[in-house]
């Protein structure tokens, strides 16, 4: 895969449909789940894709030729891209699920996020993901993917910054113990962290605009990919409740709950 | 059906407040009552200086707004998401 010619960015950002960050999640009553019957809104991490797509638009200005917007899910899913769109993206691609089938696991989302590339007339030149889910918390599918097309790969990104003349991209990663910048040749994968960027607001007249913007509608067989999962979820359960703690009066009284609890002292 | 300027204005300032009001995080608030009651009690002004008040009054508001939700979002992702260096135990 080459990155296009005369310098002009084609950036695609998928997102996803995720349960909201603010519901109480509750595991369903047949314990293989979590009650999906709530309110759902795009991945924060995905918001924070497509704004950190739309700024670089913003800064580069007519160098980024175009952002594509595409999502794996039911037909509600549709939502979720026109936010997207609302908050700058140009054109979006659905592929659509039926309501019954289980979520996309994330080899399934790289395989056929790769299949989208393929299809794309106009080669592109970055792919900016969520760094995770916020229901299912993989943080798989933007490494899987650049495995996959054998692109290189900037995970945890809380910076961004793109050379398109020498086609190159110097990103800074979050990782243990500090900050680490990467320079990576384009075509690239960069997942975002939460420091990268605050998303938008998608104002309404936005939101009206978008409702023209172009959606194309496929399914996993016009991908030639098979989606179905191939781990099975045994049992899910909530962790423990919290037994309360007790309080005591004396530093004895405290040696001898701690000897209870088999705690004894270490001679120095 | 004038195109009254201030008129559109108004319409638009409502709608976009509405929208944002179905997210309001307490329930207990009623956001949607208390601005129509607010955009009830000013409908009649005429004097131009009186209007541009309550218009800067309601884009005050949808910034707080605004503000609010994205606060809110942000912490309870940095709290379920932390920084790398403040979970590593060094």
């Amino acid at each position: 895969m080459r990155p296009s010619s005369a310098c002009l960015l084609n950036i695609l950002v998928p997102v996803k449909r995720a349960v909201d960050y603010a519901v109480k999640i509750r595991v369903n009553p047949q314990q293989t789940g979590i009650d999906l019957n709530v309110k759902h809104s795009m991945n924060p991490f995905d918001e924070i894709a497509v704004e950190e797509a739309v700024r670089l638009r913003e800064r580069l200005k007519e160098k980024v030729k175009s952002i594509k917007v595409v999502t794996i899910g039911p037909a509600k899913s549709a939502e979720t891209l026109r936010t997207a769109l609302a908050m700058g993206a140009d054109s979006a691609i659905h592929i659509e699920i039926p309501d019954s089938a289980p979520s996309p696991e994330p080899l399934g989302v790289a395989k056929a996020l790769r299949a989208v590339i393929d299809r794309q007339s106009e080669d592109v030149d970055l792919v900016i993901l969520g760094k995770q889910a916020i229901d299912d918390d993989s943080g798989q599918t933007g490494q899987m993917l650049a495995g996959l097309m054998g692109w290189a790969q900037a995970t945890f990104a809380s910076k961004l910054e793109i050379d398109t003349e020498k086609k190159v991209a110097n990103v800074t990663r979050e990782i243990d113990g500090g900050l680490e910048v990467l320079r990576c040749k384009l075509p690239l994968i960069v997942t975002t962290d939460l420091r990268l960027n605050e998303p938008r607001y998608a104002s309404l007249p936005n939101i009206m605009k978008a409702k023209k913007k172009p959606i194309e509608k496929l399914s996993a067989e016009d991908l030639g990919v098979d989606l179905r999962p191939r781990l099975e979820t045994l049992k899910v359960t909530e962790p423990p409740k919290r037994v309360g703690g007790g309080k005591v009066d004396t530093v004895d009284e405290l040696v001898a709950k701690l000897a209870e609890a088999g705690i004894t002292g270490v001679k120095a | 059906m004038s195109c009254n300027a201030n008129r559109l204005r108004a319409l638009a300032l409502y709608k976009e407040l509405h929208r944002l009001g179905r997210d309001y995080p307490d329930p207990s608030y009623d956001f949607h009552g208390k601005l129509r009651q607010m955009f009830e009690k000013n409908k009649n002004l005429t004097d131009e200086e009186d209007i541009q008040k309550a218009f800067k009054l309601g884009e005050y508001i949808k910034n707080e707004t605004l503000a609010l939700y994205s606060l809110r979002k942000y912490r309870h992702l940095k709290r379920a998401y932390p920084s790398a260096q403040l979970t590593s135990m060094r």
